[in-house]
């Protein structure tokens, strides 16, 4: 994936060189519930705070309307299912300095990236939804932006938080790039002081192999992990899954533990298809 | 002299049910001929992904569908598994999920209202542009939304795809710090959520008087949100596992948002129709705060659904006091849901309107079959013939920009989906 690494820094020289003093902000929707924009919106007064320091040119969900506008920061919401949203997200790449993936959707394909298992089954499920078929227009695959597109800074989480995004934007507006902990869940699990579900409970958690940035939610309710931040760098995927098998997970229910919300991530990907039928 | 004015009104950015769309328009002479609300939503196969999945990935599979009301999904589908297993939860859990459900119709009302329908009454592109000028209004609209995002968060730990509530109950009990923190915020928004009411009944809104049939939930002794009857003001009143007796979906080749009739006519769901049948029920507070606007119910305006959205938001404000002040914790915030082959359905309010859901289960408790009728999708109909009506109604020889706007404002009304709710239609012309 085509995130930023300290090897390629033209992204943000590009962004520090703008001409403006007050960057311009685009968010754009592709295929997505949402949820991830609420970042924003959800903010509060913080939103009002940023339309004074930044100039937010196109937000459809807040209001602003532009969707051609050439923009110092995008944030892409969503994954890439039709051939519109090709042809779309190749336009907003090239009129962004600097292109922020928010969420599971854009960063890994999120949900309907299940989708992608089965080559033919967006053909036969429209098939068996849709009385008219012929008239939807959908990819075989729903792919994460880095798949089309170089991809700036990658932020994970379904959905991403304000804490997430506000920080990206603060780092940005000073210059410098944000540092994105990717760390292990559980460390954030440790901070918070929660008992380990999958010691003391023995619920088959996710968060030995998910990435940190939530405040370790689940484990804080007593329940188990989804992994809905998607992997953390280099997970044990397999001796997680061993774990699953003393629990008395079935091989099955392995496979849908890493095939969720992030099944299209190279690193559950192929944990989950060790263990699918 | 005979005119055919053939108006394509493009729609570049729509909701998640919306997605992309367009809304066509043929004229002559003042009528239209044919008009066409295109809809092309991104399929993201839901009710496929759920097939073969344990019930206990349902609601996190669900809440990924809406973003915005991500509880209301929740809310429908829990009850689904629970009736399949045959489990009860407690009185207890009930309430809390009632609670929790308060706080979503508050967050989105409150967003609605502020931020995506002022605008077009005030006068502005936009609720960012608004704020300038407004920016006390603003501002309520935000703290009473931040208030309904912190109900949902106390038992789900975010406003967005929550994580608290499981079959049976929920995962845990509240924070009691949490708990007082928000009773204490909105005791303190109470004011501002009665001052909503009238001040929203002050707006100069358009009259525009149309016929439509109203459908809701009805519940035997409250304000329908979280269960209650399938009821429309035609005189049907059915169980929710009767709703496909009369309610079908159909597909129309040009969108990808099946449509639902009743009875094969277009119907109307969400805060006005809820109103125009359940007014009754509101607390004596809300009934004396919407009495002291003179507005009569039932309405055939749907301008008044802005007005009809506060009514509810001081309700819900009420409402999650008198819950959050009755609240008291328990040992047991579940009940153990054992999966058993079976079926199950469920149908809530959510804040724009009736949402139906019914699952069937294999013995080991995986779905094998999902369907969910979205309240966008039951409104959708209903759309299209208010557009032809109140965009004759309010006359074609208008600028273009003035339909589009118009055109516009019809469809916020019913709130499809947030990002479509905004300055959405392009005009195209074309003679
Ligand atoms: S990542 Fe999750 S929250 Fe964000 S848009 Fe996708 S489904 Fe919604
Ligand atoms: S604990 Fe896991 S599933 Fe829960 S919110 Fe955090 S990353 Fe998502």
């Amino acid at each position: 994936m085509s995130a930023w690494s300290p090897e390629h820094p033209d992204a943000l020289d590009q962004l520090n060189q703008r001409p403006q003093p007050r960057p311009k902000v685009a968010v754009h929707k592709f295929s997505s519930c949402d949820g991830c924009q609420l970042a924003f919106i959800n903010a509060g007064e913080a939103l009002i705070t940023l339309s004074q320091l930044v100039d937010i040119v196109h937000f459809a969900e807040a209001g602003p309307l532009d969707a051609e506008a050439e923009v110092d920061i995008a944030f892409v919401e969503g994954s890439i299912s039709t051939p519109h949203e090709k042809e779309r997200i190749e336009q907003v790449r090239r009129q962004s300095r600097f292109l922020v993936s928010i969420g599971a959707c854009a960063t890994s394909g999120g949900l309907q990236a299940l989708r992608n298992f089965n080559s033919h089954s967006a053909e036969q499920w429209t098939q068996a939804v849709y009385a008219q078929p012929a008239y939807i227009d959908s990819l075989e695959t729903a792919t994460p932006v880095a798949e089309h597109v170089k991809v700036d800074l990658e932020l994970w989480g379904c959905p991403v938080n304000a804490r997430q995004v506000f920080a990206a934007i603060r780092a940005l507006l000073f210059g410098v790039m944000p540092l994105i902990d990717k760390d292990k869940l559980c460390v954030e699990c440790k901070r918070r002081g929660n008992v380990c579900v999958l010691v003391a409970k023995g619920e088959p958690c996710m968060g030995p192999v998910t990435h940190l940035g939530c405040g370790a939610l689940c484990p804080a309710f007593g329940r188990d992990c989804y992994a809905c931040f998607g992997p953390a760098e280099n997970p044990n995927t397999h001796a997680l899954a061993r774990r699953f098998v003393g629990l008395g997970l079935l091989p099955e229910e392995i496979a849908h533990r890493f095939h969720f919300i992030n099944s299209h991530t190279p690193a559950f990907r192929s944990a989950g298809l060790e263990w699918a039928e | 002299m005979t005119e055919l004015r053939d108006i394509r009104i493009e729609v570049p950015v729509l909701a998640r049910v919306e997605g992309e769309g367009a809304l066509e328009l043929e004229a002559r002479n003042g009528k239209i001929e044919h008009l066409r609300l295109r809809i092309f939503e991104p399929p993201r196969y839901f009710e496929k992904f759920l097939e073969g999945r344990s019930y206990q990935a349902v609601l996190d599979i669900v809440a990924r569908i809406c973003g915005i009301c991500p509880v209301a999904y929740q809310m429908s589908a829990v009850q689904a598994i629970e009736q399949a297993f045959g489990v009860t939860p407690s009185a207890w859990v009930t309430d809390q999920r009632r609670l929790m459900y308060c706080g979503e119709w508050l967050q989105s009302h409150a967003l609605h209202i502020h931020l995506l329908a002022l605008p077009d009454f005030l006068g502005f592109d936009n609720g960012i542009a608004m704020a300038a000028k407004y920016p006390e209004e603003v501002k309520r609209g935000l703290r009473l939304q931040r208030l309904g995002n912190d109900i949902i968060a106390l038992f789900g730990g975010r406003s967005v795809h929550p994580i608290g509530v499981r079959p049976g109950g929920f995962h845990h009990n509240l924070n009691p710090e949490q708990l007082a923190r928000c009773l204490e915020g909105l005791r303190t928004a109470l004011p501002d959520a009665r001052a909503l009411v009238g001040w929203t009944a002050g707006l100069s809104l358009p009259d525009d008087q149309q016929d439509f049939t109203n459908v809701a939930l009805r519940h035997a002794s409250e304000y329908a949100m979280y269960s209650g009857r399938v009821i429309s003001d035609q005189g049907h009143d059915l169980a929710v596992d009767e709703y496909e007796r009369h309610f079908r979906e159909l597909h129309e080749a040009h969108s990808t948002a099946l449509y639902s009739l009743l009875d094969g006519r277009p119907y109307l769901v969400g805060p006005l129709a809820r109103l125009n049948l359940n007014h009754d029920q509101l607390s004596p507070a809300a009934q004396q705060a919407l009495a002291e606007t003179g507005w009569q119910l039932p309405s055939r305006n749907m301008f008044h659904s802005i007005i009809a959205r506060a009514v509810e938001t001081y309700e819900v404000v009420l409402e999650a006091i008198r819950l959050l002040e009755n609240h008291q914790p328990t040992d047991t915030p579940y009940v153990v849901c054992e999966p058993r082959a079976g079926e199950g359905f469920g149908a809530t309010e959510a804040p724009r309107g009736l949402l139906w859901h019914h699952y069937r289960f294999s013995e080991d408790g995986k779905v094998l079959h999902a369907r969910i009728v979205p309240p966008t999708a039951q409104n959708q109909a209903r759309m299209e013939e208010d557009l032809r009506q109140s965009l004759e109604a309010f006359g074609l020889h208008h600028e273009d920009d003035a339909i589009r706007l118009r055109g516009e404002t019809v469809i916020r009304n019913y709130d499809p989906c947030i990002s479509c709710a905004t300055h959405f239609l392009t005009l195209k012309m074309r003679r």
